[in-house]
């Protein structure tokens, strides 16, 4: 058997000898900082979830139908008709929620031991596309039910485009190729949705690893291995810091498969919608073009930015200003690396300002999520009594919107002109055996 | 901090053990997309067994009901075509039915006529060569593809011949006797197809 | 010192994550809930026998007017543990075969005379407004001379719909008082006992909604069976992953 096996192994060497020297040098030979902590495991998790997607997706379009008169009756056909297709639907659609849970974290962990720094900014970019394209990703496949969530989301953001002078209205009829989203915007959306987006993610996930890898990864301290000492009990011409990523990082990853696994597993039999989060109760109504549900509102991972939008007042007779601000709120994090000066990656050695700075950053992308998800609007009556929800909700959003477009500004102030105080960074990474 | 020596044996069975419960988790999560090519519920209410009304078919005459979307030939077997059946016997590839094609019919139906009532014979027409419906050519007349030909089933594809019982020729294309159905006679007038006489009760 | 000092500042950055995770979750339940405060219907799909006597309600008085489309008598009779011929003989009146969905008995055309909409299929009804809804929804009819149908609803007001079961529940009158200045319903009151008491009525109702619900979402039944074990593998796979990690970082110093 094993000879067999490594028979194979020189056939296909002789062949092409540089697929196995490929595999060493992002496996066994990827020589990772040994001090990973628990915010370093959602890189592999989103892996694993773009994974489940695919898989998922392709056995789905295997039952879902593609049409405005037949795509909600082929859902629930999947749902009901199709053996375990309820499995698979509800993997899917859990799936996309989880993707953005793990994505959003990996992105905070970033911001906070400074991954997007020098000479990381490419793998920040690369990763920050994917995220953008992740959003049109999953945008399109919320409109694929046909309920009436998925008509007037998709009516909503794509009316977005119409805020743009002079082309917008006949840009919004282009995209989706009729008066109203309807059988030829549903389409196209499938089409993109199915293959277009899901390539482009592929690749610039590839684009993301092999940038990473090129540079290699940072760490909790934010210390650079690949100039510290050289010397470990695997290589003694690779940084003393660094394990092999094979197979230290690939055992420790399966235990955070393993839990998170759990708490999927757990989602998808017990509470596949999630209280209306992950699957809306709106979007279990067929599409009606006549009827908008009375609590519009995008899926959850969206209502950060949706909410910048709705904060912004509309100006000079055009409503663009929100449409802007909510692009604003990712270009600026396109940007990040430049904007912040700073001398130190890790937050464990980064100035108090950072810190405070980096907290209400977080604090105002979940009180704008709250503002967007409309939880905000509910609350304020149930708190505080008869007062003016609109003129409350808009305070309250207005002063978040501001907070997370300050980060940015102060982070521009702060980290130059030597205003931040940091701390002395160790030379080498802190790890306790534990 | 010393180099202590590692536990191999430990070390190599608890990586075996991981990759067999984790192959384990792999291969039952597969079940389920594999079972979901299985036919729908949809599939199998539209291939519900159908009961249909025979007393309006001919002496000699053929009629094709679908049944899970396949054509199944009802046919009013004369006399005559019926007694020129075993005379054919010589000429076929399995006739008692209990050879190749063991397994082409229920066992109710594995007899002379392949059928319950010598002259009704009903049967999925579609050849057992590579499934295309066969022409049904009932007189008992010297044909282009048979001088000898005494009325049965004729494929176009690829000219794989039958007899009136179902029964394919020797040197011909396809295997096997065509297949017939689980039936039964609801009534004197009436068959339903899809259901056996004992499930029937 | 400094470790466990960071680890805690993790956990506890961890732990207002979930916090508000859970805050979002209980808010989302209070939406369901938004027409003021509905009763609980405390259903539980799990309950066979509540399951059957929904069934039985929802043939005798609902599946006149409301189509289960998605739903197949076939299912039915698998789910509730009915035999086909329990199902063909007690529950389908409309000749349908035992693989077809639940049409309704009504035309299409005549239900839009009636009723000026075709009344809606309840495939979904419990996805889309929750059980509570429903279940408030069938407790709620009350006589309104102003109506057409000369019905009324306080869950879901000047709903086109007279109370179908009111045979079962008698009938409910509303007790009205002023809000600023507009007349509202304060109150509803039993006006003609039904053949049902009270509380056996809302038995009957919370049967029906438990039917609903599991039409909604028959694969409920099925996903909770499995998801104990599921759960319960990973669990397994977890720790000897962990056992795994434990052996190798041995390595690492």
């Amino acid at each position: 058997m094993a000879t067999v096996f490594s028979r194979i192994g020189d056939w296909v060497n002789e062949r092409a000898p540089n697929l196995a020297p490929t595999y060493r040098k992002h496996m066994t030979e990827y020589y990772a900082p040994k001090n990973f902590n628990l915010w370093y495991y959602f890189g592999s998790l989103a892996l694993l979830v773009l994974v489940n997607q695919i898989v998922t997706g392709i056995f789905l379009t295997m039952n879902y139908k593609t049409s405005a008169a037949e795509a909600f009756a082929s859902v629930e056909y999947i749902m009901r008709d199709v053996e375990w297709g309820w499995l698979i639907r509800y993997m899917h659609s859990t799936g996309a929620s989880l993707f953005f849970v793990v994505v959003f974290l990996h992105m905070f962990r970033g911001l906070m031991y400074g991954s997007y720094q020098k000479p990381r900014e490419l793998v920040w970019l690369l990763g920050m596309l994917i995220f953008l394209v992740l959003m049109a990703e999953a945008f399109m496949g919320y409109v694929l039910p046909w309920g009436n969530m998925s008509f007037w989301g998709a009516k909503v953001i794509i009316s977005l485009f119409g805020t743009i002078p002079v082309i917008g209205n006949s840009l919004v009829e282009w995209i989706m190729g009729d008066y109203l989203p309807a059988d030829a915007t549903l389409n196209r959306f499938f089409a993109l949705h199915v293959i277009a987006l899901p390539l482009v993610l592929l690749l610039l996930v590839v684009l993301h690893l092999a940038a990473l890898h090129e540079v290699g990864s940072n760490n909790p301290d934010g210390v650079d291995v690949k100039h510290g000492p050289k010397g470990n009990r695997w290589d003694a011409s690779k940084p003393a810091d660094a394990i092999p990523f094979h197979p230290y990082y690939t055992v420790k990853d399966l235990v955070g498969v393993g839990f998170f696994l759990i708490i999927a597993a757990f989602i998808i039999f017990f509470a596949p919608t999630f209280g209306g989060w992950f699957l809306e109760h709106d979007n279990f109504v067929p599409a009606n073009n006549l009827v908008t549900p009375t609590h519009i509102k995008p899926v959850w991972y969206f209502t950060p930015f949706y909410a910048i939008l709705r904060m912004i007042p509309s100006l000079f007779s055009t409503a663009i200003w929100g449409v802007l601000g909510m692009f604003g709120a990712i270009v600026l994090l396109f940007l990040l690396p430049w904007i912040d000066a700073g001398k130190v990656r890790s937050i464990r050695y980064r100035g108090t300002g950072f810190k405070v700075a980096l907290g209400l950053f977080v604090l105002s992308f979940i009180a704008l999520g709250a503002v967007g998800a409309g939880v905000v609007a509910e609350v304020i009556p149930a708190w505080f009594g008869n007062v003016d929800v609109t003129f409350w909700e808009n305070s309250f959003g207005r002063l978040w919107t501001l907070v997370y477009f300050g980060f940015f500004v102060f982070m521009w102030v702060y980290t130059r002109g030597g205003r931040e105080k940091t701390r002395p960074v160790p030379e080498r990474v802190v790890y306790d055996h534990d | 901090m010393a180099n202590e020596v590692v536990d191999h044996g430990r070390r190599r069975f608890l990586t075996a053990t991981t990759a067999v419960v984790g192959g384990v988790g792999v291969i039952a999560a597969a079940v389920p997309f594999i079972k979901s090519w299985e036919p729908s519920a949809r599939a199998k209410s539209a291939g519900a067994p159908v009961t249909v009304d025979i007393s309006k078919i001919e002496a000699g005459q053929k009629v094709t009901y679908p049944w899970r979307g396949l054509p199944v030939f009802v046919v009013n077997r004369t006399k005559e075509q019926l007694d020129a059946l075993p005379a054919q016997d010589a000429r076929l590839v399995d006739a008692k039915s209990d050879g190749s094609s063991a397994e082409q019919q229920p066992k109710y139906a594995q007899n002379g006529t392949r059928s319950i009532k010598p002259e009704w014979l009903v049967m999925v027409a579609l050849c057992t060569h590579l499934g295309c419906v066969p022409d049904f050519v009932p007189v008992m007349k010297p044909e282009p593809f048979d001088p000898e030909w005494k009325g049965g089933f004729y494929c176009p594809c690829h000219k794989s011949r039958y007899d009136l019982a179902g029964r394919v020729y020797a040197g011909v294309p396809a295997p096997k006797n065509m297949l017939i159905p689980p039936y039964h006679f609801v009534d004197d007038t009436h068959i339903q197809i899809g259901v056996d006489p004992k499930e029937a009760g | 010192m400094t470790m466990t000092k960071r680890q805690s500042l993790m956990k506890r950055t961890l732990s207002s994550i979930a916090l508000a995770a859970g805050l979002l979750l209980g808010s989302s339940s209070a939406m369901a809930s938004e027409e003021g405060s509905l009763p609980s219907a405390g259903t539980n799909v799990h309950d066979q026998a509540a399951l059957q006597r929904g069934a039985k309600l929802f043939f005798n008085y609902c599946v006149g007017c409301h189509s289960l489309k998605f739903v197949r008598y076939s299912r039915i009779a698998e789910d509730l543990g009915l035999s086909e011929q329990d199902v063909m003989g007690n529950l389908n009146m409309t000749g349908a075969k035992f693989g077809d969905p639940v049409v309704s008995h009504m035309p299409e055309e005549s239900a839009t005379t009636f009723f000026g909409k075709a009344p809606p299929d309840l495939s979904l009804e419990v996805r889309a407004k929750g059980a509570d809804w429903v279940y408030g929804y069938l407790n709620s009819f009350y006589l309104d001379p102003s109506r057409p149908v000369g019905w009324n609803n306080t869950v879901f007001p000047n709903a086109s719909m007279p109370n179908p079961l009111w045979e079962l529940q008698g009938l409910q009158t509303a007790v009205m008082h002023k809000v600023d200045g507009e007349e509202a319903v304060e109150k509803l009151e039993l006006s003609r006992p039904g053949k049902l008491t009270p509380a056996e009525y809302q038995q009957a109702t919370r049967d029906l909604t438990t039917f609903l619900e599991y039409a909604a979402e028959p694969a409920a039944l099925q996903r909770q069976r499995y998801g104990i074990w599921v759960l319960l593998f990973l669990a397994a796979f977890t720790l000897l992953a962990y056992a795994l990690k434990k052996e190798y970082w041995k390595d690492v110093h």
